[in-house]
């Protein structure tokens, strides 16, 4: 593989963090290729361009800073070894260092749309390719030999005649004088040491003895501590407050309003600073509040269903994607379905509470928190402050869990509206009570799924879903449907199924919502692939072949196939429960089959769960069965328990103790497989949730003949 | 002032008595391994050893550790290298890894008191540990291996 595409004038060459060193930096620009992929993203990994870094000091230390959040899905890992299989040192010799929230320098640093490795890893091939050809021309040239007969290897260039050698320090003062090379010839990968093998992640050792820094552990000297109480309804504004008693808390120190933004809205709160997380709560529950929410919609869960309900029944919607006349093919047929799914909202709850630590100075505003999207929380701190960028100064400490929530920018800025008034360094602080009852969260949505029969076969499909879109939130024209309408369905169907239409039916409410693990293919994919299901029933074909036949494509067949000859689906005994789902998330396709059985106390439970990725080119296959092993602990959690639920304006979930976590003897037995392939890197941290839910669905079908529409459902009860 | 021991080092703390000893530990000691994750003792990742016992520190008052001895995750082992800190690096348990401190600390203390857990027992002391990455499969297999490690260790005194 030879490329030739890297722009020279983004080559820098600079005096690196301590004296002397090789600072490499290489802004790529989209190629064709990549910029395809994107449009087939979602919104959060529509740009491709980035920017990534490597810095090698005298005494030949390797540092590469990581432009990603590292929130459990594993780019503190990835990414280093990416680059250090081209640039041939050991990973145990790299220093990782998360780089700041800087746009122009890094492009985009948005952790989301599991798009870390996808949309970066050629770049970051050449990347450390680049680096490594530096090195062995500057060796070469002062050995005065060709550089044929030099190669590199665990942080030293060779001269493969005479042996000798020179460590990467020795080299990088003459290579940061040298022009990027213009051609690189990156490795094969039947060649790679590090790239595909499951390597001990770095940051394992840092997270077991209590050493790794997340947000809420970052702490500055002279620091104060934050909490505020919000309106507990949606868009409330604060009337009135009496502070008195809360000032006579010790330690607390200072009272104040606050309203922090939410999308174009805000919300209205009263912080309260203290000298510990403590007090500031000892101070918040002595505070006498009048809250102002009259003229504001106060919404019902049961009102909100409702409302889908008709929608679904009555509209058409907007048309997202339509191919030859569904409408036509369902009314003239006989053989044919029309359900409704229903799936609930849904809370993050990362098991880090939301926190941020601001410090509002006269010359410059620096943030430190557990962040997705940095460069986002740079933009919108900038816009809210009227300060320029190189006043704002984001940092990203480890994420204890992320999920979407932390892409969003609202902790960030109460942190500064309090650091601002205190003129100290502040952290806020979420208890979990706010983290659950604040938003936002996943849209609950209803979809009404059609599909026809004809001779056995699939003649036509017609999806409508009503639910709340994201884009709306971010000023998204409200005349276009959900972009992400058609997310998570596979597209081989499209060739094989004549006759298929989606539309979107607008539905809007005050509670707000962001992206949640997998996003719209987190709610899709249960329609689509329950729907997929039921025909398959109704046409009394096997699941699994019903696919099979419309999934024509080879990655898609081998898919089946190895689902298949894993599950021992054909050798179903009586009493087992077998159900299938396959999925598409983030370029990555994912096949689960879930097995239920009946047990001696008469309930159900699931015994195994298998799962077989296609995502193309990897780098570590034990961080990709990881991300599995959590996709499907979240989702059986999203498809069996959770649900946040809205009472007169009210979140009625508080904590954990009425939104249960799954617990370590709710997780089932998980086997995970990786196809093999060379097809373009998919996303690895969210493609595992979807087919989840439709195929432990399709299982209690198998088993009992009860067909399970709406979640979350009760796994003891059926 | 209420002298409490934390990882064999003495503090005189200056502190409500009532506030719990998580925010203790964090805010006023500034040790941050041991984490906040709920408040109300449904979480676990606040999980400490109290005289040797598993205790949820969010939910225990400064006051009942007032001249006690306090062992955080900081204070497991010299090196990370408890046996349970051994396994849990060997099996690449954590992802986002907010959760392991208390995770590793309920399984030390179930490893004092059974050196070689079933399932079930490791289901039953590991339920009051909730982590939402999914490592719960990983768990079990480093308890195991742990305790292994343990036994080996025993043995070869």
């Amino acid at each position: 593989m030879s490329t030739s595409n890297i722009s020279r004038r983004n080559f820098l060459r600079a005096a690196g963090l301590t004296g002397t060193a090789l600072f490499v930096g290489l802004y790529f620009s989209s190629n064709a290729e990549e910029a395809k992929l994107a449009t087939a993203d979602s919104a959060m990994a529509s740009d491709i361009e980035m920017n990534a870094w490597i810095h090698i000091d005298t005494n030949g230390k390797v540092t590469i800073f990581s432009h990603r959040a590292e929130m459990g899905q594993g780019a503190y890992q990835s990414v280093p070894q990416i680059v250090a299989e081209e640039l041939e040192v050991n990973l145990k010799d790299i220093n990782i260092r998360f780089a700041q929230g800087n746009r122009e320098k890094y492009g985009n640093q948005v952790t989301g749309g599991s798009s870390t490795i996808r949309g970066s890893y050629k770049n970051l091939l050449k990347l450390g390719a680049s680096a490594r050809v530096m090195l062995i021309s500057a060796a070469a040239a002062k050995w005065s030999v060709p550089t044929s007969e030099c190669y590199a290897q665990s942080g030293h260039v060779l001269h493969r005649p005479s042996g000798k050698k020179f460590h990467y320090g020795e080299l990088v003062e003459a290579a940061s004088k040298l022009e990027a090379p213009k051609d690189i010839v990156l490795k094969n990968r039947s060649d790679y040491k590090l790239i595909g093998k499951p390597l001990a992640r770095l940051d394992t050792p840092l997270k077991t003895n209590g050493v790794a820094v997340f947000g809420l552990d970052f702490k500055l000297p002279g620091m104060l501590y934050a909490v505020v109480e919000r309106n507990p309804r949606l868009r409330g504004k604060l009337k009135s407050f009496d502070a008195s008693a809360a000032l006579k808390v010790p330690g607390v120190k200072k009272v104040f309003k606050i309203q922090t933004g939410v999308f174009q809205t805000f919300r209205d709160g009263v912080a309260v600073v203290a000298d510990s997380t403590w007090a500031a709560i000892q101070g918040r529950k002595a505070l006498t509040i009048e809250w102002d929410d009259t003229g504001f919609d106060h919404v019902n869960t049961a009102d909100i269903y409702k409302k889908q309900n008709e929608l679904i029944n009555n509209e058409e919607g907007l048309s997202a994607r339509k191919q030859g006349d569904p409408d036509s093919i369902l009314s003239a047929a006989t053989q044919k379905l029309d359900v409704v799914y229903e799936t609930p909202y849904q809370s993050h709850s990362a098991m880090e509470p939301l926190n941020c630590v601001a410090f509002y100075q006269a010359d410059k505003l620096e943030i430190w928190g557990p962040i997705q999207a940095p460069e986002w929380v740079q933009d919108y701190i900038c816009a809210q402050f009227k300060l320029p960028k190189e006043k704002v100064i984001v940092n990203m400490t480890f994420l204890g869990g992320g999920f979407g929530r932390k892409a969003f920018m609202d902790y960030p800025h109460e942190a500064c509206l309090i650091s601002k008034e205190t003129g100290t360094p502040v952290q806020v602080v979420w208890t979990r009570e706010d983290d659950m009852t604040q938003g936002p969260y996943r849209a609950g949505i209803t979809y009404r799924c059609q599909g026809a029969i004809q001779d056995g076969q699939i003649s036509a499909l017609k999806f409508r879903m009503a639910g709340q879109n994201i884009g709306h939130w971010q000023g998204a024209p409200k005349d276009k449907p959900n972009r992400s309408t058609t997310e998570g369905f596979l597209a081989p169907y499209y060739k094989s199924i004549q006759h298929i239409s989606f539309s979107d039916i607008p539905f809007e409410t005050p509670i707000p919502n962001v992206w949640w693990r997998s996003v719209y293919a987190s709610t899709n994919g249960f329609a689509f692939e329950s729907l997929l299901n039921e025909m398959a029933h109704l046409a009394k074909k096997d699941p699994l072949d019903f696919r099979r036949a419309y999934l024509r494509e080879e990655r898609e067949q081998k898919l089946i196939d190895k689902l298949e000859e894993v599950s021992g689906w054909k050798s179903k005994k009586n009493g087992d429960g077998f159900g299938v789902a396959i999925t598409e998330c983030f370029s990555t396709t994912v096949g689960q089959i879930v097995k239920v059985s009946r047990k001696a106390d008469g309930k159900i439970r699931i015994d195994q769960v298998w799962a077989v990725v296609d995502c193309g080119w990897y780098v570590n296959p034990d961080i990709i069965h990881a991300q599995v092993e959590g996709s499907v602990l979240m989702a059986l959690g999203a498809a069996t328990t959770h649900q946040i639920t809205f009472k007169d304006g009210l979140v009625e979930q508080r904590n954990f103790y009425n939104y249960p976590m799954p617990r370590i003897n709710d997780m089932p037995l998980l086997e995970v497989h990786i196809m093999e392939n060379d097809a373009n890197a998919g996303g690895v941290g969210e493609p595992g949730l979807p087919p989840f839910a439709p195929a432990l669905t399709a299982a209690i079908f198998d088993l009992t003949g009860k067909r399970i529409r709406k979640l979350p459902f009760d796994m003891s009860n059926i | 002032m209420i002298t409490i021991t934390v990882n064999g080092k003495q503090h005189q703390v200056d502190a409500d008595p009532n506030m719990p000893l998580l925010w203790v530990i964090r805010d006023v000691i500034g040790l941050t391994g041991t984490k906040y994750g709920c408040g109300v003792a449904q979480c676990g990742a606040c999980v400490v050893h109290l005289n040797g016992d598993a205790v949820r520190s969010c939910v225990t008052k400064l006051s009942r550790a007032a001249g006690q001895q306090v062992i955080t995750i900081e204070g497991l082992s010299e090196n990370n290298n408890h046996p349970a800190q051994v396994a849990w690096n060997e099996e690449n348990v954590p992802q986002c890894g907010y959760c392991h401190s208390g995770q590793i600390m309920s399984a030390a203390v179930l490893l004092k008191e059974n050196s070689n857990p079933s399932d079930a027992d490791i289901d039953s002391a590991m339920a009051g540990n909730i982590c939402r990455c999914g490592t719960y499969q990983r768990i079990r297999k480093a308890i195991h291996l742990a305790a292994e490690l343990q036994r080996k260790e025993a043995a070869s005194k």
